[in-house]
């Protein structure tokens, strides 16, 4: 006997990783952990700021890196120039971190070190403006960053990963005088879709706004130590 | 590119919900809402949906997806608005930011539709 059935399912495509990222999540909180994503295109200067901020934030805060790349571990290694952890994952033709690649690391973290010694962890996602925006992996922050050199449109034209930012750093601040990009008019087509959001224009090279940028991190985390739940969730399926 | 790993996804989402059911049934057809305020381009969804099931449990199985549009809700004006993905967000008379999305940010897998026979049959473990 065959016959056709209908299931309503009714549940988000992403739900696969909506549950790996909970999951994450748990063990960010469990452990004490704030835990920023951060989002680019290729090349608006991810590496070039957490190296800044490594180098800055490093000696307040126990900080570990997880680093999306696609192929190479060349973002890795120029970060463990700072002494600390750095656990890289190649996404291979992924264009972006899921939470399942995310839990990797983690699991991999939580087992070489002390997770409950560290209090931010750093996930630097592949370069691309598009999806990494729709694919949580258990962060408490989404930091996008769009450099000075991309123009006015990419917040209308890109607009889910400046919706979802809680942070957005207009970077390579020192060239703007070389480019006739209005950052008036990109502030004001993010805040058309995100009027919330805190904007930050910084050059990792001049140093300029990196201090704005660091007294956010603090707060964020400061914030997040007040509200400390104890937990505890157990990683049978991973 | 990116359809790639949203297929993928959607992929793992529904095979959650087919090794919870006992008899491994035979899906037909999974209906999708995807709204125009994603980064989804449903023709490249259904492609690399064709592509990423061959010879898994979804081999035979059809993805129908409806398009919702972006609809937004303005505060001060009290009313609905559409607005033009990438060329303008504000309410188009008032110039508030849109922040109450009513419709347009859906991935959502409605129904599947499957065929089932009632005596148990042997579903190869994929
Ligand atoms: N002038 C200037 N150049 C910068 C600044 N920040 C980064 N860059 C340059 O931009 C290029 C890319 O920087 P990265 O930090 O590698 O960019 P990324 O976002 O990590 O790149 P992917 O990981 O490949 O996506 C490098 O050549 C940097 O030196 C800045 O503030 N000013
Ligand atoms: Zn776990
Ligand atoms: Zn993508
Ligand atoms: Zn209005």
């Amino acid at each position: 006997m065959h016959q056709t059935f209908n299931a309503a399912l009714e549940i988000n495509l992403l739900h696969a990783n909506q549950a790996g990222a909970d999951h994450n999540r748990s063990h960010f909180d469990e452990w004490g952990i704030t835990c920023f994503n951060v989002m680019s295109s290729p090349g608006a200067g991810k590496t070039v700021l957490l190296e800044r901020s490594l180098a800055t934030l490093g000696a307040q805060f126990k900080i570990a890196v997880i680093e999306g790349d696609m192929t190479t571990e060349l973002d890795a290694d120029r970060l463990r120039q700072y002494g600390v952890p750095v656990i890289a994952i190649n996404t291979g033709r992924s264009c972006h971190l899921d939470s399942k690649m995310v839990a990797g690391g983690i699991h991999r973290l939580a087992h070489e070190y002390n997770p409950r010694e560290f209090e931010l962890v750093i996930v630097e996602n592949v370069g691309n403006l598009v999806c990494p925006a729709e694919f949580e992996v258990g962060e408490h922050a989404k930091i996008a960053l769009l450099s000075i050199t991309e123009g006015e449109d990419k917040p209308l034209k890109y607009p889910i990963m400046f919706q979802a930012a809680d942070c957005l750093l207009i970077t390579k601040m020192d060239l703007a005088p070389y480019l006739e990009v209005d950052i008036n008019q990109i502030v004001a087509n993010v805040r058309q879709i995100n009027p919330y959001v805190t904007i930050i224009p910084v050059s990792a090279k001049t140093g300029e706004g990196l201090e704005t940028w660091f007294e956010w991190v603090r707060r964020q985390i400061h914030q997040k130590s007040e509200h400390q739940l104890p937990l505890s969730i157990s990683c049978a399926n991973q | 590119m990116h359809e790639t790993d949203m297929t993928k996804a959607l992929i793992m989402t529904v095979k959650d919900w087919w090794l919870a059911q006992p008899d491994k049934p035979q899906v037909s057809q999974v209906h999708l809402t995807v709204g125009k305020f994603t980064c989804v381009e449903p023709a490249s969804l259904e492609f690399a949906f064709q592509v990423q099931t061959r010879h898994t449990f979804l081999a035979n199985a059809e993805l129908i997806i409806r398009e919702t549009p972006l609809i937004a809700f303005c505060h001060p004006c009290q009313q609905e608005y559409r607005p033009e993905i990438g060329i303008q967000y504000a309410c188009p008379i008032c110039h508030s930011p849109m922040e109450d999305i009513r419709s347009g940010r859906e991935l959502k897998i409605d129904r599947i539709e499957y065929n089932s026979q009632v005596e148990s049959y042997y579903a190869p473990n994929l």
